[in-house]
């Protein structure tokens, strides 16, 4: 498997996002410049968190306009998979590869903490190596977390099964105090129609040895990694 | 003086869409003793200057709105003549 780690100006867990994948997943890995117009090959292109062009107007409003994203997007749509990230969740909202938006916290603080995430559907890419309804410690770090979509369109991510993660406590509970930012329904991650591109709020590429907390975070990419080894396999045959 | 078209615009948050930014600023009206403040909705303003007076001038404004200086699926925005 390859993966691509896009850098904005402003990125800041673009490092985290490699050294989970190199380190500990043991996969191939390369930055992509948001200048750049080369995937290098990649199988999986993931979008950081952090600040990508300060945030200025709107969170990931300027970046989707990156030359970089022009080939993201074009991946995309050809069945390419993308993670999004906290920041990067909000790129793929505002370039509308993701349905929604990421709005202000409704406490307006910023909030850095671990959370507990329950796998609503472990059919996907992103979520087979978890057993479904696995609840999972990742933590969060954003200010701008808080999942917003009108009321008919998000009964319709609902009944598709977009909604992957939500927001729960240790016990697996969907509750308000659970909610760290307002998200409509708890939700913390979605994937498109398809289901080759995911935004998350919370941060996998943080949960992904023992010492900094937890392991949990790694399952997305190990189910990642599980669909490209079958990709390949089936593709020998 | 110079040709160039000034247009004003507002970019506000739907009806219906929470604005914890107003909200905050509305309990703070409260707090101080205006009472009688009934809601705050907060939003933003962009002055842009447009070379030239062609007759496109409308239409590249509405895009450049709902394209980058507005996000349609929370916001919504009124463009005004400077």
């Amino acid at each position: 498997m390859k993966v691509g780690v896009v850098t904005f100006p402003g990125s800041n867990c673009d490092y985290d996002s490699y050294t989970a994948v190199k380190h500990i997943l043991k996969e191939e890995v390369e930055f992509l410049w948001h200048k750049s117009t080369d995937l290098v090959g990649s199988d999986l292109v993931i979008l950081p968190g952090g600040f990508a062009y300060g945030d200025y107007l709107r969170a990931g409003a300027i970046a989707r306009f990156s030359p970089i994203m022009e080939e993201v997007i074009k991946f995309a749509h050809s069945g390419g998979m993308v993670i999004g990230i906290c920041n990067g969740f909000q790129v793929l909202t505002e370039c509308g590869l993701l349905p929604g938006a990421l709005m202000r916290n409704h406490h307006l603080r910023f909030s850095c903490k671990f959370v507990y995430l329950r796998v609503e559907d472990n059919r996907g890419r992103f979520t087979n190596a978890c057993r479904k309804h696995e609840v999972l410690k990742i933590p969060i770090a954003h200010g701008e977390g808080n999942y917003f979509y009108h009321d008919d369109e998000v009964r319709e991510l609902e009944e598709n099964g977009q909604v992957v993660f939500r927001y729960v406590d240790r016990m697996g509970k969907v509750t308000d105090e659970a909610n760290p930012n307002g998200s409509l329904n708890n939700i913390a991650g979605i994937v498109n129609r398809d289901g080759n591109v995911l935004g998350m709020m919370p941060h996998p590429e943080r949960a992904v040895e023992s010492i900094i907390g937890s392991v949990d975070g790694l399952k997305v990419f190990e189910s990642v990694k599980a669909v490209c080894v079958q990709v390949a396999g089936t593709g020998s045959n | 003086m110079s040709d160039n078209k000034k247009v004003v615009v507002y970019v506000r948050l739907k009806d219906g869409v929470l604005d914890p930014q107003g909200v905050t600023i509305h309990k703070a009206l409260i707090q101080m003793g205006y009472t009688d403040f009934v809601s705050v909705r907060s939003g933003r303003f962009f002055e842009l200057e447009i070379e030239g007076s062609g007759g496109d001038i409308d239409r590249k404004v509405d895009e450049v709105c709902s394209k980058l200086l507005a996000n349609p699926v929370i916001e919504k925005y009124v463009v005004e003549k400077a």
